[in-house]
């Protein structure tokens, strides 16, 4: 869908004088990037393959704009991604800056994340599919899609599945409409190794894959830190002393989702807080109210060989 | 004979980067913006068939130009196809603006027909040519 312009003489950006030199550090600070990459570094832990990526990505992207100002015609980069990766890694948090770095470079024109699973893209009956398909891409386009454990729209065992409709619908929109909109692909390493194996069209259509590894038990503690800060609360000595016993424990056990165990521990912290306050029956002052304790924390029942809650308290994100 | 409906219908027609460009004004505003064709001319014929739904939660005019060109590849030539948009704000309630897009290869025009009525009167009616054939079979 190419715009005609009907005068040839009309080309944009032709009165646009060709710069001798470009400095590109400069674009980088004053784009926004620098600031949205220092954000970055300060409010994600750790990461550091992730955002060595991005900042990769983010200087391809500057490259290209640079090119194209001097007249070198480049295609515009494919920036289609696979994102993988454990529950809880970062993988959502991540591709909403991604959408945003990707704004502020003027690669989508809007900027904002639609995340979507395969209930929102695959209908129940023949019919369904397409139109549900066209509605989200139409939703995203001037955005970035964020399609959450991608390979759940391919079946293999039922030949009849209604996802195969969607996922032509999607390569097409990803091979013709660059301009309008950036997919990101996001699931576990070794399903969505097979799901690219399985859908060739979606492996050569993705350009940048993005690996996201589990958080040590010290980076755990760090986002317990940013999350605590963000919603106003703080730990007293001992209960750092017995969180960091807790994030022990709990790796170790099933159903650990690295950020989000951590954020899920610390709001059942709260609850206990709470119900502790409350119990005391004197008045809390300011302090009380931002403090958890050593005994909100060690009331978990991982200290006591239990499971943590499961499912979450808190829908995935 | 060129149909002149709606606003720019004085204009050569849109190339897709003005009607993106237009597209996204409305949506800029907040307006829904709607696909509509028909292929009866008649400037009483205020409601045309709607492609779709309204588009109130599309974000950016390539949602739109998306939609635009799949009612294209089922009605380009043989209907006329209008982008409208809808503002709900109370008060307003109604449509903004509304432009043509899309136009038949052929427009036959209108037929001015006078009736002669009580003596020496006159009324005066426009029937489009293309309305003697069904629907579906006009242009
Ligand atoms: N590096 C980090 N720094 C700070 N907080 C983080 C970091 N990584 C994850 N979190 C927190 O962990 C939670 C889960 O992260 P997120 O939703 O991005 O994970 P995900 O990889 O998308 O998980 P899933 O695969 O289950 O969807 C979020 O609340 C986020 O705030
Ligand atoms: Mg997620």
């Amino acid at each position: 869908m190419d715009a005609v312009i009907d005068d040839p003489n009309i080309v944009p950006d032709a009165k646009a004088p060709v710069p001798g030199a470009i400095d590109l550090r400069a674009e980088f600070s004053s784009s926004g990037l620098a600031e949205v990459f220092d954000q970055l570094d300060r409010e994600l832990v750790g990461l550091v393959p992730v955002k060595q990526r991005l900042r990769e990505i983010g200087a391809l992207l500057l490259v290209d704009s640079a090119r194209k100002r001097f007249g070198l015609e480049a295609v515009s980069p494919t920036l289609h991604m696979s994102f993988t990766g454990n529950p809880g890694t970062g993988k959502t948090t991540v591709a909403l800056r991604m959408a945003e770095i990707l704004h502020r470079l003027g690669y989508v024109r809007k900027g904002h994340l639609v995340t979507v699973t395969r209930d929102d893209l695959v209908g129940q009956y023949i019919g369904h599919t397409a139109p549900k398909t066209k509605e989200i891409l139409k939703k995203a386009m001037g955005g970035v899609l964020f399609i959450d454990e991608a390979y759940y729209l391919y079946r293999p065992e039922n030949e009849r599945d209604y996802g195969q409709e969607a996922i032509e619908i999607l390569l097409q929109v990803m091979e013709n409409q660059r301009d309008d909109l950036v997919v990101i692909l996001a699931g576990y390493a070794d399903r969505m190794e097979r799901f690219f194996t399985a859908n060739p069209g979606f492996r050569s259509r993705v350009a940048h894959h993005v690996d996201f590894p589990d958080y040590s038990a010290g980076e755990l503690d760090a986002i317990g830190g940013r999350i605590l800060e963000t919603m106003n609360y703080r730990m007293d000595a001992g209960a750092q002393e017995a969180f960091r016993r807790y994030i022990d424990l709990r790796m170790l056990q099933p159903h650990f989702a690295n950020g989000r165990s951590i954020r899920n521990a610390l709001d059942r912290a709260r609850l206990r807080q709470a119900n502790r306050l409350f119990n005391a029956e004197r008045p809390v002052t300011a302090d009380d109210l931002v403090t958890l304790t050593a005994e909100d924390v060690l009331a978990s029942r991982v200290f006591s060989g239990g499971i943590d809650s499961y499912p979450p308290l808190h829908p995935s994100n | 004979m060129r149909l002149t409906q709606g606003a720019f219908s004085f204009l050569p027609d849109l190339t897709d980067e003005q009607i993106g460009k237009q597209v996204q004004y409305c949506i800029d505003n907040g307006w829904a913006v709607n696909i509509e064709f028909t292929d009866d001319p008649h400037p009483r014929n205020t409601y045309w068939e709607l492609w779709g739904q309204p588009m109130f939660d599309v974000r950016d005019a390539a949602g739109v130009m998306f939609e635009l060109n799949e009612c294209r590849k089922t009605y380009k030539g043989r209907h006329y196809i209008r982008v409208s948009a809808f503002d709900s704000t109370h008060t307003w309630e109604s449509l903004r603006l509304s432009f043509i897009t899309d136009r038949p290869e052929e427009e036959p025009g209108f037929a001015l027909e006078r009736q002669e009525v009580d003596g020496r009167s006159i009324r005066y009616t426009t029937r489009a040519y293309a309305a003697n054939r069904p629907e579906g079979a006009r242009y």
